[in-house]
């Protein structure tokens, strides 16, 4: 059963007075514990659909469903990781983390178990009672990652959260999310215009076209991943010398130059 | 342009200069004998009627037995309009249809100045406490009304969504995004507040008939006395200073907390 499906999704907006298509014809089915990235150029609604599908923006055409339910509005079912972060400034590490669990029941014993053990996998250990403007950039993703986490949620949205990180933190954040991912997996659509970071984490990459967004190419990482076993190198480094690695990303970095030559004449 | 900052002894000389200048100013002209020292009492006339006042009861009590009073009165109003006007913003910020409910007649009563609402103060309560407190109310509600408002409205949105995707009631939204984000705003409204609330007191103890500043200048006025009416005037100044100081403290606290 898939966890996400897009079903003939449509958006368009309004803009002085001229209707314009931002998405069309998206159909998609992420299935469950599939971890699928959504590649394309910047404008060509990527982040339009993650939040269709967090119930932070709705379709004008088809539905998004997760878990069979029509996404209506927000809910910590399905968690989301923004770009800019977006935790509490007024919050402490631990409350922030805590936040979303208090919507949802969870016994309070439960909840400390939950969050100790978050606070621990994202080596946050030490900060509970520091404020977010005290952490670095990569530090206040990993609270992101774990506030979102700790949830338990049916799926996990993520909108390009390493798009604010500088090169060396982003990389270090990359080896832990697939860490995470392979250690404990969930149905994750994870948002990104980075070709490298799409086929390095995902086990599928929808690549898309701009304007109107549609769907150009869905490429099947996971089978090439898991014969060719990424996951024995720690280091991305490593995974990226590997001839499938290269071969793969060139094949998306193609599909997206395609694009950006089409723009161009 | 703004201008640099100037050097603290530069800063302090010109203060002093300030000070001296103005009761210079008001010593000659009360000297000058353009007018009776009735109608312009000297400033030493002034410090000594307010030194007679706190230790010789005028219009039944002494100085600060009037000003303890006061400020009685003026915490009452003032808690009051927070208790409403934090709520009430935080309510019209979150929900579009209660900021449409209040924002129109309140745009309109915020015009109405503090001291036209005295008949009906009277009328109402009579010269039982309610009158002053309603009065002090009405200055102060409206700066804490607005910037409540105003802050909660200027939360930057993912702050908002992210309240909504964990699953966050309109209560804990309003309460633990909506609250702390205007924080600054709301400590900054509340300074205003306390000012036009203090401001309004003479205006509300025009109809108390026992005790309180604004009275003492009414009985002051009566008796044509005009220093005493003076000697009410400073300590009003001194005591709104000293209220708007205490509040910019809790204001800088919070901002420095921040990290702003």
């Amino acid at each position: 059963m898939a966890a996400i499906v897009f079903d003939d999704v449509q958006r368009v907006f309004h803009q002085n007075g001229r209707d314009f298509v931002a998405l069309q014809d998206i159909n998609l089915q992420v299935a469950d514990r599939e971890f699928v990235a959504i590649v394309g150029p910047s404008g060509c609604g990527k982040t339009t659909c993650m939040r269709m599908a967090a119930g932070l923006e709705h379709p004008t055409g088809g539905q998004v469903k997760v878990g069979n339910a029509v996404v209506r509005e927000p809910g910590p079912d399905r968690a989301v990781v923004f770009q800019a972060f977006a935790l509490f400034p007024w919050k402490t590490v631990w409350d922030n983390i805590e936040f979303g669990l208090r919507s949802i029941s969870v016994p309070p014993a439960e909840r400390k178990r939950r969050i100790e053990q978050y606070i621990e996998l994202m080596g946050l250990g030490g900060y509970e009672q520091a404020y977010p403007h005290q952490l670095s950039g990569g530090m206040q993703q990993r609270v992101a990652i774990a506030r979102a986490y700790v949830l338990d949620p049916q799926v996990l949205l993520m909108d390009e959260p390493f798009g604010a990180l500088d090169a060396q933190t982003r990389v270090v954040m990359q080896e832990e999310l697939v860490r995470l991912a392979r250690k404990n997996p969930r149905t994750v659509l994870f948002i990104t215009h980075a070709v490298e970071e799409a086929v390095y984490l995902a086990d599928r990459i929808v690549v898309m076209s701009r304007r109107p967004g549609t769907i150009r190419e869905i490429i099947d990482v996971k089978s090439i991943r898991e014969p060719e076993d990424w996951d024995q190198h720690k280091r991305i480094e490593d995974v990226m010398d590997l001839p499938s690695f290269v071969h793969l990303r060139t094949h998306v970095w193609k599909l997206l130059r395609d694009q950006l030559g089409n723009e161009v004449h | 342009m703004l201008q640099p900052p100037l050097p603290a002894a530069q800063f302090w000389r010109l203060t002093a200069a300030g000070a001296f200048g103005f009761v210079a100013l008001w010593s000659a002209v009360a000297l000058s004998g353009i007018t009776s020292r009735q109608f312009m009492p000297a400033p030493w006339d002034v410090v000594e009627r307010f030194a007679q006042l706190l230790v010789e009861p005028f219009a039944g009590h002494v100085l600060h037995e009037h000003l303890l009073s006061s400020l009685g009165r003026f915490g009452m109003g003032f808690v009051l309009a927070v208790l409403v006007g934090i709520p009430l913003g935080l309510l019209m910020a979150w929900f579009r249809w209660i900021d449409r409910l209040v924002t129109p007649i309140f745009e309109a009563v915020r015009f109405v100045a503090p001291i036209a609402w005295v008949p009906f103060a009277a009328l109402w309560f009579g010269t039982g406490i309610g009158g002053p407190v309603l009065i002090i109310f009405m200055g102060a509600f409206p700066p804490v009304l607005i910037n409540t408002y105003r802050g909660a409205k200027q939360v930057d949105r993912k702050y908002i969504e992210a309240s909504r995707m964990l699953g966050a009631s309109a209560f804990r939204g309003m309460t633990e995004v909506l609250l702390p984000a205007a924080v600054p705003s709301i400590v900054a409204g509340l300074r205003i507040s306390a000012g036009l609330g203090w401001q309004s007191l003479v205006g509300a103890e025009l109809i108390v008939a026992s005790s309180g500043v604004g009275y003492l200048m009414v009985k002051g006025q009566a008796a044509v006395s005009t220093s005493t009416v003076m000697s009410g005037m400073a300590a009003i100044g001194i005591v709104g200073l000293l209220i708007d100081i205490a509040l910019r403290r809790v204001q800088q606290a919070i901002e420095h907390k921040r990290g702003i």
